[in-house]
């Protein structure tokens, strides 16, 4: 009966469907992805938040919700794909609800077209959601409440703004948002301990090299190159009293010596396997040595003391900080490149790096179990998430989210301790830091310039009077400028500093030439970056902006900061 | 003033422009970036109505929409696929009951209905069927096509057109294209910057494994899948020809690859990565998607408006590069024109090409599938002195073929040119062959 032959599964419809996508993220992001309610508070013309809702709904989001309280008007056919004609006159949210939901059956769509200031009103209204989405513009006591809520719950929001040719958002992340599936590029991940190999590889290698001179042809042409650097590392060290090569001098004579003991008599005239050997020499002859990053996370005050409480990830981390005291490496991820080597020794070897990873799982879970003892956890931290941290250790990223800035009349931004850094960027040629300041200039003239001090969207900047706007928003924007550069205490040649104004003005008149229109392209442009952020933080795969991205559709640019 | 006694254009009346309120911002005043004597006003809303784009590839869907909500008025579009469930995840024009149908007729229909006023013409065909006529007619040709090939294609063909004598000849090339997080942007101008063919090495071709290792040696699934879809294939159903679509089909060569992976003790075989190995599929996400084909808009709006400069003018950048996977990362630069270009540099210089003088001629050839810089799968050479080796007519390549068991050395000279043509490409490649 144990050899029938397996039964063949064949995709289902969804996985049909997704299939594209599943290569990316695969069933557990998809799970995500389909769990999570995504609340769309839209202002504006109102096309970018859509444009990112498409592309969450295509993917197959599991909910979204609409909030707009605007009145479809025949200005809205022109830029957003998400209406028809017949729509004029009734409500945004409701038409392009619907229209979005046709995109995806899977998908469950709401809508609500209360104004954002009574639906918050109600102390619950945003509790079902598990992802805030804001596009601006939005009064600043709104945005600073959807702030403190996105704190106080851990949720994450995101605030989007598109004008003209030119657009911006930030991401405020909850304190601590660790992504351990990281999907490192495959050639900077592989570790094979070459420097410090355990002892069944290298009785593996010296299995597999034993009277290597003397090989056949096609044997000595099949060695796996782990197998081979091992043994002339063994031979080197032999001569360089017990030491590998240390550094790029050495390691090129090493290389050398290997490419030489390849055999030239063969029928293509060289050895694969000696050619990968060689070509492995400079990246993987170096010690083990975790990330900065991954240092930094054991450092931290909450890897460190792991409290009562605490979250999955900071309890491995903590494990895993112990294994690296212990023994100065990280785990072994465990798994091999693709090498030339015969089938069966491959396997061998593969085996071989395999249960080595397993047995430091091991040690790691106890260590994870002992803990949970301590801290008396009721539930146990599943197997499958030690295993996922100590393959993927090196390449851990830790988020620390944090609010973006709400501009308010009156008050001066607080940089804090990115002051220094940002402040130094703001003069270089192609920093879009300038723009970000003219993003922030335009916001505040909308507070100080609200139509009435009801329910009524703040005045856009350059609808009518360009010139004049463009003065006023110009002269706070260099104040914006001007504060951060006291802040930070830096000094700044006159020369850098007048051309830096130049820049700021530059932006301000372009910014405010559209006369807070979208364009439909910078839109579904800033849409497409958004959705993609959103997939990262619901998944928690791959590495999200951290946390502001500016977006320059004139140079067709973008640059990431940090606020 | 009454608006609606306008110059007669479709938008022109009122309503109709009330429509484009927020686009006429932009058309209608200056910026800090735009030519002083770019006139803003009813010449720019004109222009915008009057260009004829065409849009083609597997972008389609994000550009038709883009290209209508940008003004655009009267838009081609070529796709030669039909839908498949799999598009369905990112090309938001089609649904579950489209499957089946073209996609250019179904996405053109669907952009008329949304966006009044928009005039889309669909051809459900390959770009290689149309010919110079034919491309003459736009103004401007946004690609996002998914294969190397049909995009050398094109970029080849606009090349050729270029009369120096006739500026109108000169149609600039946006090429849009993504695989995964990742994905370009860029403007060409044929024959004034850096084309298609001269970035080829950009977009290196992934290396195959050697047969031997398909043969005897496998230690992937990967091998297991590709050793039956190669070599399990041709030895046992030699007389159906494979359908990659056809899920019978692909469940035999899942259970071939899946008994030799379990003879060599391989795990990993599953259903889905031999579809994706067979196919070659290419991971695709609608946000990248949206990303790249929004950036090939946002500068055939720039370019055919003038509203702010457009990436692609002579000497400055022209590319954009981006990736989307470890936070958001672009580089925008100015790739240099290649003067070795077979397409579009100077018709003199022979791209140089090292060799290894040891190969036999066959070998050389298949090689040059692979090589960046090259990526020719169906290659005829010739020296300076004879015929090397034909792939047509059938008779020419009966009287070369003893060729291709010969070692370069004994074919050609080192230093010598070659010419090389390829059924897919309408133009010949010089290239200088350099023993190693």
């Amino acid at each position: 009966m144990a050899d029938l032959p397996p039964p063949v599964q064949g995709p289902t419809a969804k996985e049909k469907k997704y299939d594209r996508q599943l290569r990316l993220w695969g069933a557990t992001g998809q799970r995500a992805l389909e769990e999570s309610h995504i609340l769309l508070i839209n202002n504006g013309p109102g096309v970018v938040g859509l444009e990112t809702l498409k592309n969450l709904v295509l993917p197959g989001v599991g909910n979204f919700t609409i909030l707009d309280s605007a009145v479809v008007s025949e200005a809205d056919l022109g830029v957003n794909f998400f209406l028809e004609e017949e729509h004029v006159g009734g409500s945004r949210a409701e038409h392009t609800c619907n229209l979005l939901k046709e995109l995806n059956p899977d998908v469950e769509g709401y809508f609500v077209s209360e104004p954002v200031e009574s639906f918050l009103t109600n102390p619950d209204s945003l509790k079902p959601y598990t992802l805030i989405i804001v596009a601006a513009p939005i009064r600043p006591e709104l945005l600073a409440r959807l702030s403190e809520h996105a704190s106080a719950s851990s949720i994450p929001l995101f605030y989007i703004h598109s004008v003209g040719f030119y657009s911006h958002f930030s991401i405020h992340l909850p304190p601590s948002f660790p992504i351990v599936d990281t999907h490192p590029d495959p050639e900077t991940t592989s570790d094979l301990r070459l420097l410090r190999p355990w002892p069944e590889l290298v009785q593996f290698a010296e299995e597999k090299t034993k009277d290597l001179d003397n090989m056949a042809p096609d044997d000595h042409g099949h060695v796996p190159y782990v197998c081979l650097l091992l043994y002339y590392l063994k031979g080197w060290k032999k001569s360089h009293s017990g030491q590998p090569p240390q550094n790029y001098k050495e390691k090129t004579a090493f290389r050398d010596l290997v490419k030489n003991s390849a055999r030239t008599n063969s029928p293509g005239g060289g050895e694969e396997n000696y050619d990968e050997a060689v070509a492995a020499v400079l990246k993987s002859l170096n010690p083990p040595e975790p990330s900065s990053a991954v240092k930094e996370l054991f450092k931290d005050p909450e890897c460190l003391l792991v409290k009562e409480g605490a979250s999955a990830f900071w309890i491995i981390a903590h494990a895993v900080s112990l294994f690296y005291t212990k023994y100065g490496v990280l785990p072994l991820p465990g798994s091999v490149p693709d090498m030339k080597a015969r089938s069966a020794d491959y396997i061998e070897l593969q085996n071989v790096y395999k249960s080595k990873a397993r047995r430091d799982v091991t040690e790691v879970t106890e260590s994870v179990r002992f803990l949970e003892r301590s801290i008396k956890r009721s539930t146990q931290i599943e197997e499958k998430d030690i295993e996922a941290f100590c393959k993927n250790a090196a390449h851990i990223k830790l988020v620390r989210g944090r609010p973006f800035h709400v501009m308010n009349a009156g008050k001066t931004v607080q940089w804090g301790e990115r002051a220094k850094a940002l402040a130094q960027n703001l003069t270089f040629q192609d920093s879009l830091i300038p723009l970000y300041i003219a993003f922030l200039a335009y916001d505040t003239f909308t507070v100080s310039h609200e139509k009435d001090g009801l329910d009524n969207p703040p005045r856009t900047p350059g609808d009518t009077d360009t010139d004049a706007d463009v003065e006023q928003v110009t002269g706070i924007a260099f104040k914006i400028a001007d504060d951060l550069i006291k802040e930070a205490g830096a000094s700044i040649e006159e020369s850098e500093y007048s051309e830096m104004k130049t820049w700021v003005g530059e932006y301000v008149q372009e910014l405010l030439r559209a006369g807070g229109s979208e364009l439909h392209n910078i839109a579904a442009l800033t849409g497409g970056l958004v959705s993609q952020e959103v997939i990262k933080v619901v998944t928690e795969q791959y590495v999200p902006v951290d946390n502001t991205c500016i977006f320059d559709g004139v140079k067709s640019k973008t640059s990431v900061i940090r606020v | 003033m009454d608006e609606a006694t306008g110059t007669g254009l479709p938008n022109r009346p009122g309503a109709q422009r009330m429509r484009w309120k927020y686009l006429d911002n932009i058309l209608t005043r200056h910026g800090p970036f735009t030519d002083p004597d770019w006139e803003p006003g009813e010449a720019a809303i004109e222009g915008l109505a009057r260009a004829k784009l065409l849009g083609a590839g597997g972008l389609g869907c994000e550009i038709l929409k883009n290209l209508a909500l940008s003004g655009f008025q009267d838009i081609h579009v070529i796709d030669m696929d039909t839908i498949d469930v799999s598009n369905l995840n990112r090309q938001f024009l089609f649904r579950q009951a489209d499957v089946g149908k073209y996609k250019a007729e179904v996405a053109a229909k669907f952009v008329e209905k949304r966006v009044k006023g928009v005039k889309i013409t669909p051809y459900c065909g390959k770009i290689q069927d149309k010919d110079e006529e034919y491309y003459k007619q736009f103004a401007i040709i946004v690609c996002g096509l998914d294969s190397i090939e049909a995009r050398r294609w094109i970029n080849a063909t606009l090349v050729g057109m270029v009369d120096d004598q006739d500026p109108d000849s000169m149609k600039p090339l946006i090429d849009g294209g993504t695989e995964g997080f990742k994905g370009q942007a860029r403007v060409i101008f044929p024959t004034m910057t850096s084309c298609i063919e001269c970035q080829l090495d950009m977009h290196a071709p992934r290396a195959a494994v050697p047969l031997c290792t398909l043969a005897t040696i496998p230690r992937q699934p990967q091998h297991c899948i590709e050793w039956a879809h190669i070599i399990a294939w041709e030895e046992e159903r030699k007389d159906i020809t494979l359908d990659n679509d056809d899920p019978e089909h692909i469940t035999w060569l899942y259970q071939k690859a899946l008994t030799r992976a379990q003879e060599f003790n391989i795990p990993g075989v599953t259903y889905s990565m031999t579809q994706g190995v067979v196919k070659n599929i290419i991971p695709a996400i609608a946000s990248t998607n949206a990303i790249v084909a929004a950036s090939c808009c946002n500068e055939a709006f720039k370019l055919a408006t003038s509203t702010n400069p457009f990436l692609g003018f002579p000497g400055t950048d022209n590319y954009m590069m981006y990736t989307g996977d470890e936070s958001i990362y672009t580089y925008t630069f100015q790739h240099m024109k290649k003067s070795d270009c077979p397409v579009c540099g100077d018709d003199n210089i022979a791209r140089p090409l090292q060799v290894d003088s040891d190969f036999t001629l066959q070998e050389f050839l298949d090689s040059l599938a692979e090589r960046p810089e090259a990526q020719l799968k169906k290659p005829s050479i010739r020296s300076q002195e004879k015929s090397l080796y034909y792939q047509f007519p059938p008779d020419l390549r009966e009287q070369t073929r003893p060729n291709l068991s010969k070692k370069l050395y004994e074919l050609v000279q080192n230093g010598e040119e070659v010419v090389i043509t390829d059924p897919a490409f309408p133009l010949t490649f010089k290239y200088k062959l350099v023993f190693k």
